[in-house]
């Protein structure tokens, strides 16, 4: 048993926790953020992406103690109040889920994607960018549309501010 | 109500709770006191079990209980069933063999449950699910249909003699054998159908829960079914009552035919509840997903088709061997035979037709229903035919097509299936000039300038979707009525809850479907909300899958919307003192025709309620429902065709176009119809090139991970080009076809197609690998 103190979605936490527990059980057992999810066991469906100070990262193959002292934030922890991320709109807009249960790690990715290449990005970075997250539902023509949409909103949010 | 109503784009109410991660699907149930499930699986394809110790697994921190096979035969728990009758060519009855949920004495496939573990903690399960220890004695396995019926094959079932579950056939066989007689050409091919893992991003689930003092059950689960499931569990498992057992689907992440069938684990967790009575949670993690979720497709065809001097089809003849696993699962049989051969007339005018199809079981995972379920494979069979005859015969493959199409409905085809209308020039058109076909040799000739050998390829596909009429699936063997429910509830304010018996797991149904009664009533969509998924609110339904939400569920709504409005209509009649034959609908308020006299819609509802003001005798209160049974299947009908490019270095294909040009019949939200064929022609493409179910000789599953089973990721897919052609279905008030499944269905022939057509070699077998490429490549130019 470890006591781990990080802050997840602007909160401090700590908990007393086996040492093989991984960030994503810590997230929705401990902390009840059921956004995260699991779909697979060796980091190859992306379904459970959160960020850890800022970073992209795959929350079921990370241990709670590797996470220990860091800054994480889950999909419930990226619009603020009833404002949605511009990432999440445009997912909305361009219909860019059909289940759901892929999408919070296809946002939480796709952020990361868009805060590593700014304006740079076009239809084939968008795609091999994409390459750690599955989805089986929309044959991702509409996540890519999704996401190269939300640069743009992205880019206009933070000019606004 | 153009904006939000039927054929509007309107974005999905659902959305927003999956954009923000307050989804709730079966994983996300925590109930207080609950205890976790793992399963003790067997590692032997085929062994017999000899003993199952499990003293030091219940010593272990946290474990409540451990349950074998046995104990589930001592309570007297149901074996699995197959819910649909198939007879052999001699008249005799499949072969089923037993399937109980876990296995008492001999095990069958690699993964099969035998034990179950509960404890406090989802580690503390998996700690004492490696603890149990089981001596099995192994038994020689068959891990493909070859090996199956060879002579001495290993014996799975003692009821299935030499593996083989029926051996059916549909058609006229003297009259097939007749035409080909007289063929000026035949063409013929073995085909095969790769093996395929439906892998739902949400690993399936259960969370069960018993209440000791009502003597009641309630099961979370991830089901395209709830009904179906309750049905099925209280009839023939014996694990309770229908009354006495309550299903909820919750959100569900996806199906894809996957999550239709009642599994083990559902079982054991409802039963494990009343024998710890605390509730039981099960999730599936991805390896236990692959090994235990019933895969798809499996056949091996011989096809022949007979042409006369004119390259007109005169005979079609296929024998086809469909690998069912080890068991029979709930959809099985009729998989292979009334979802598969009814569709080999394709989209074409073939006077004779003779299917014979052999199921036999093999020690790997049950095979079942898988997007499109049985019709991707007869798309497959009937497009590879085409595209080869047309090759072997010297003809353009869209003219071979065009010559051969049905062209005046209703059609009966020589295997049962009645098409009621459609329009294959229109659609094949369509996709000749998104695709710009004439410009194809030209293109062909600018990449072989830059090494490419650059291919293109058709595929023509019909389907028969809106699972239903109960009348003809009963006719075929179907153990159950195939209509759909549905229940309108007019609340005193005006707004509309709607309940149905159709289940959502990403189709969009809490959109479409309000979009229907938002569009009938002239009231905003946010004044609409869907009901489903849960047996204690919706009194039945069959569920989704088959695309039949659209043909049969929302046909459903429109027949009790129709028995809203009657009843609103004397209300308005009564109350304006008209004609109720003069009022009309218009703009959310009911008018009488030709005056300015009008009642909105929520004075009406109200009305109802308060009551002061009704027809003499009228029962209060705005709540109707319907059970809508059709007459026919609907048949969705396209033309897909791909351009590829081979590079002939490294056998590695790149999609230069994919064109999609499908006939759904009225579209209720295009913007969502659009979505659901991506996502299917993603699975068909992934077919094609990526994905396979690969077992080794002795029954292991090699590919029981994302590592090792190549799911299409982002950049293994084109952006697609899809349109629409329309012809109305008749048979349903709505006029829709249904969507769900016809990428998976129609786009894997045209995959293959094209780069067949690029390397000069039709021997190539999904999935087309670089390496299967390559080699094919090289075996055309030795050949040369």
């Amino acid at each position: 048993m470890s006591t781990i103190k990080l802050t997840v979605n602007g909160k401090a936490v700590s908990a007393d926790l086996e040492d093989r527990t991984l960030l994503v059980h810590l997230l929705r057992d401990h902390l009840g953020l059921t956004g995260t999810h699991v779909g697979c066991d060796t980091s190859q469906c992306g379904a459970c992406v959160v960020h850890i100070d800022g970073r992209a990262v795959k929350s079921c193959t990370t241990l709670v103690g590797q996470a220990n002292g860091t800054n994480v934030t889950t999909i419930e922890g990226i619009s603020r109040g009833d404002e949605l991320h511009p990432m999440q709109a445009a997912f909305r807009d361009n219909h860019g889920l059909q289940c759901g249960y892929c999408t919070p790690g296809m946002i939480m990715t796709a952020i990361d994607i868009v805060h590593r290449h700014g304006d740079e990005l076009d239809e084939a970075t968008v795609r091999q960018e994409l390459e750690g997250n599955i989805c089986r539902c929309t044959g991702y023509h509409n996540i890519v549309k999704s996401v190269l949409d939300a640069a743009g909103r992205m880019k206009m949010a933070a000019a606004a501010e | 109500m153009g904006i939000e109503g039927i054929g509007a784009r309107v974005t999905r109410k659902e959305d927003k709770r999956f954009i923000t991660g307050k989804g709730r699907y079966t994983d996300d149930v925590r109930l207080h006191g609950m205890t976790y499930a793992s399963f003790v699986r067997s590692p032997h394809a085929h062994a017999k079990i000899k003993k199952i110790d499990v003293t030091a697994a219940n010593n272990m921190p946290g474990v409540v209980d451990v349950l074998t096979g046995q104990q589930l035969v001592d309570d007297k728990i149901g074996n699995l069933i197959c819910g649909w009758m198939i007879h052999s060519k001699d008249g005799s009855p499949m072969k089923m063999g037993a399937w109980p949920a876990m296995a008492p004495e001999v095990v069958r496939f690699v993964g099969q449950a035998v034990a179950v573990v509960i404890a406090e903690t989802r580690n503390q399960a998996r700690d004492a699910a490696e603890a149990v220890d089981v001596t099995y004695e192994e038994l020689p396995a068959a891990a493909d249909i070859s090996a199956a019926i060879a002579p001495g094959a290993p014996q799975l079932h003692p009821e299935a003699p030499g593996n083989v579950i029926f051996d059916w056939t549909i058609g006229d066989e003297a009259a097939t054998n007749d035409a080909f007689a007289k063929a000026a050409n035949i063409v013929a091919m073995d085909i095969t159908n790769n093996r395929l893992a439906p892998n739902a991003m949400e690993p399936r689930a259960a969370v069960a829960e018993y209440d000791t003092a009502e003597e009641h059950f309630t099961l979370y689960t991830t089901s395209q079914n709830p009904h179906v499931a309750r049905l099925v569990l209280s009839a023939f498992y014996n694990i309770a009552p229908e009354h006495k057992l309550r299903v909820i689907a919750p959100d569900v992440g996806g199906g894809f035919g996957s999550k239709i069938f009642i599994y083990p684990e559902e079982m054991v967790a409802l039963w494990a509840s009343k024998r710890v009575e605390r509730p039981v949670k099960w999730t599936s993690d991805r390896t236990e997903a692959f090994l235990t979720d019933a895969h798809g497709r499996d056949h091996l065809t011989k096809a022949e088709m007979a042409f006369d001097k004119d390259n007109k089809i005169i005979g079609l003849r296929v024998k086809t061997y469909a690998n069912l696993g080890a068991y029979m699962s709930l959809f099985s049989s009729s998989v292979p035979t009334y979802l598969y051969a009814t569709l080999l007339s394709g989209q074409y005018n073939i006077p004779n037709i003779y299917a014979e199809v052999i199921s036999v079981y093999t020690n790997t995972t049950p095979v079942d229903a898988y997007r499109g379920a049985g019709r991707p494979e007869a798309s497959f069979v009937m497009e590879r035919l085409m595209e080869t005859a047309a090759r072997q015969l010297k003809v353009d493959p869209a003219e071979l097509r065009r010559k051969n199409f049905i062209t005046s409905f209703p059609h009966q085809t020589p295997v049962i299936m009645a098409y009621d209308t459609g329009d294959f020039n229109a659609s094949l058109d369509a996709a000749l000039k998104a695709i710009d076909y004439a410009g194809f040799p030209a293109r062909k000739e600018n990449a072989k300038k830059e090494g490419k050998l650059r291919g293109i390829g058709f595929s023509c596909y019909i389907e028969a979707c809106g699972i239903a009429p109960s009348k003809a699936v009963g006719s075929l063997g179907a153990g159950v009525g195939l209509w759909e429910s549905a229940e309108v509830r007019v609340n005193p304010v005006g707004t509309v809850e709607i309940l149905t018996g159709s289940h959502s797991h990403g189709q969009g149904h809490e959109t479409t479907f309000a979009q229907v009664a938002a569009d009938r009533l002239g009231i905003p969509l946010n004044q609409v909300s869907i009901v489903h998924g849960d047996t204690d609110k919706v009194q039945f339904g069959m569920g989704t899958y088959g695309s039949r939400s659209g043909a049969v569920g929302m046909s459903a709504i429109v027949k009790a919307m129709e028995k809203i409005e009657a009843k609103a209509k004397k209300i308005v009649a009564h109350q304006l003192e008209a004609s109720e034959n003069d009022i009309v609908i218009e703009n959310g308020e009911f008018k009488v025709t030709g005056t300015d006299k009008s009642i909105a819609f929520p004075m009406v509802a109200l009305a109802a309620y308060t009551a002061h003001n009704i027809p003499e005798g009228m029962e209060p209160g705005l709540k109707e429902t319907a059970f809508y049974d059709p007459t026919n299947f609907t048949f969705p009908a396209g033309a897909y065709i791909c351009e590829v490019e081979v590079d002939p270095g490294t056998g590695k294909t790149e999609f230069v176009n994919f064109v999609a040009a499908d006939d759904f019949g009225r579209l209720i939200n295009p913007m969502i119809v659009e979505g659901q064929v991506h996502g299917g022609l993603a699975q068909g493409i992934g077919q094609a090139l990526l994905e396979h179910a690969v077992y080794d000789k002795s029954g292991q599953l090699m590919t029981a991970s994302f590592m090792d089973y190549a799911m299409p990721r982002a950049e293994d897919l084109p952006s697609f080009k899809v349109s629409h052609t329309t012809t109305l279905c008749p048979g349903n008030p709505l006029g829709i076809k249904g969507c769900g499944e016809a990428g998976a269905i129609g786009s894997s022939a045209a995959v293959i197609n094209a780069i067949t057509n690029a390397i000069g070699n039709n021997r190539l077998e999904m999935p087309a690998s670089p390496d299967r490429v390559w080699h094919a490549i090289h075996q055309q130019q030795a050949a040369e």
